[in-house]
């Protein structure tokens, strides 16, 4: 039997970004384990399934004292995807790797995906967690509530949409990743507009328009279109290839699986 | 209150020296003090259109070091006692110039001139951002053409970011000389028109200047259209350009050359 060669596709990489839990243990340790006991059998089950990053700014415990705390950590069934704040000297290669630019979910709205796209724990990580999670070690009750797990569950959608008032002129770049960019006016030829979410332009859209780089539910709309170049979630259409009777219509772009689809407003 | 203004392009070859010249005569015959700054150093052309390469001394970059004072680099029109000039050097680059010079020298000239308009080089570097740079008006030259047009509009972005009043928060006012217009061929569409032009750089315009022969022949004079032939086309939109300058609102009116029939029949021999 023969085999159909299939054409070769580039290899597409995707920003994805997730809600992790942040535990950040302070001095003294002890103390700080015993709460978390204490809030472990009061909530078993609660670590299950669920990102955990190691925040190490405030107990900067020295690579020894990571090592211990992971296995500590290990001991109560938290398995830690990635560690902030700590030296890269502390960490070696079997550790979780270091993880820089977090932001905080509840204190800046809109660091979230907007859609429910990206909120799926990541598969891999939720199913190591369940092999090895039956119910915590409990140990005596503490007094205090475990305020240490930064628990974040920010599902209310923040407005964060960045708006232009002005053109967009050759040679500039808008980068908004955090929401939709809306132009009130045109965007000249050899200007960029690059947005997280939706793009729109009312006015002439002659240079490029980049959307969608964390929603693939983005989508491009423009007055008219005179594009160079648009793009939603990393595939993308240059001026050739777009629809000869669309140019100069007012139009929308979106994403139909793995192929852009444009149609007239 | 002077005004300092830069006549800039981003594109070569639109008419940035030969519009100095221009309206810079046109609002020196209104009475009003202008010095023109030749900002285009290693290239200059703004001497000759201006008839004054035999009397260059000193220029902007002597000024700007130090070697001279102002008053020994500036040149006086022979042909209109408010019009002044401040060549650029030929012999420099434009590295020689430096913000803090350019900002003292046009500091200077704005105590004692109404308008200061810098002749910008063409390009988007250092002689540019420096023309730009002090500027409280800008006169975007743009020919109907796209090139010239993409071009201007990065200018206009630059001027909304790179000017000292946009890092000050407020705003350059910009105006648009469409040059080199021939309504004929835009109207066959061998040109962009007058709305397509505004429509894409979206800022408003202070005059269109007909494409004529008249033009280059008073720049190669010596002599800015608007003192070698001001009943011509093109010198009477500048000299309308001049007074929007100033304030005065006219009605743009595209230029269409319309000759009539006395001039049709007499039009060759008197020319």
């Amino acid at each position: 039997m023969t085999t159909v060669a299939s054409p070769r596709h580039s290899i597409r990489f995707h920003g994805r970004s997730y809600h992790a839990m942040v535990l950040a243990p302070e001095p003294p340790l002890a103390n700080w384990l015993s709460d978390l006991d204490a809030w472990l059998s009061r909530s078993p089950g609660f670590f299950f399934g669920r990102p955990v990053v190691l925040d190490l700014a405030v107990l900067q415990p020295g690579k020894q004292g990571v090592a211990e705390l992971l296995q500590n950590l290990a001991e109560r069934n938290i398995k830690v995807m990635g560690i902030e704040g700590a030296e890269p000297s502390w960490l070696d290669f079997a550790m979780p790797p270091l993880l820089l630019s977090g932001r905080q979910a509840n204190s800046s709205p809109g660091d979230h995906p907007p859609a429910a796209v990206e909120t799926p724990a990541p598969a891999p990580l939720s199913n190591s967690v369940s092999e090895s999670a039956p119910d915590p070690v409990s140990e005596e009750a503490g007094a205090s509530t475990a305020d240490s797990a930064a628990i974040a569950v920010p599902q209310t959608r923040h407005p964060n949409s960045l708006l232009l008032d002005n053109p967009v002129r050759s040679g500039q770049c808008i980068v908004h990743p955090e929401g939709d960019v809306i132009v009130v006016g045109s965007v000249a030829s050899g200007a960029e507009v690059i947005a997280g979410g939706s793009i729109h332009i009312y006015g002439t859209l002659r240079g490029r328009a980049i959307a969608g780089s964390r929603d693939s539910r983005a989508r491009i709309f423009c007055r008219k279109l005179e594009a160079e170049l648009l793009s939603i979630d990393g595939l993308y259409m240059v001026a050739e290839d777009m629809p000869a009777h669309l140019r100069g219509q007012p139009i929308q772009v979106w994403l139909d699986g793995d192929s852009m689809v444009m149609a007239q407003d | 209150m002077a005004k300092v203004l830069v006549v800039t392009s981003g594109k070569g070859g639109v008419g940035k020296t030969t519009s100095t010249a221009a309206l810079g005569a046109a609002l020196a015959s209104s009475g009003k003090n202008v010095v023109l700054i030749d900002f285009d150093v290693g290239l200059r052309n703004l001497d000759l259109v201006m008839g004054a390469e035999r009397r260059v001394v000193y220029d902007l970059i002597n000024v700007v070091q130090g070697d001279a004072k102002l008053a020994q680099a500036l040149i006086r029109d022979k042909r209109l006692p408010t019009l002044s000039l401040l060549p650029a050097s030929q012999t420099r680059d434009k590295d020689a110039l430096t913000d803090e010079g350019v900002s003292k020298v046009i500091g200077e000239l704005k105590e004692k001139f109404d308008w200061v308009i810098c002749d910008s080089p063409a390009g988007i570097e250092r002689g540019a951002t420096l023309a730009m740079r002090h500027a409280d008006v800008a006169i975007v030259v743009t020919n109907p053409e796209v090139s010239s047009v993409r071009d201007s509009d990065r200018i206009i972005g630059l001027l909304d970011s790179k000017t000292e009043r946009a890092e000050k928060g407020e705003r350059v006012e910009k105006h648009l000389l469409l040059t080199r217009f021939d309504a004929v061929r835009a109207g066959r569409g061998e040109m962009l028109n007058v709305a397509d032009v505004l429509e894409i750089l979206s800022i408003p315009l202070l005059g269109i200047i007909p494409e004529s022969s008249e033009v280059l022949r008073a720049s190669n004079l010596g002599s800015p259209i608007t003192l070698n032939n001001p009943a011509s086309a093109a010198a009477r939109a500048y000299f309308e350009a001049a007074r929007r300058l100033n304030g005065e609102a006219l009605d743009v009116i595209v230029p269409s050359d319309r000759k009539s029939l006395f001039g049709k029949i007499f039009g060759r021999r008197a020319a």
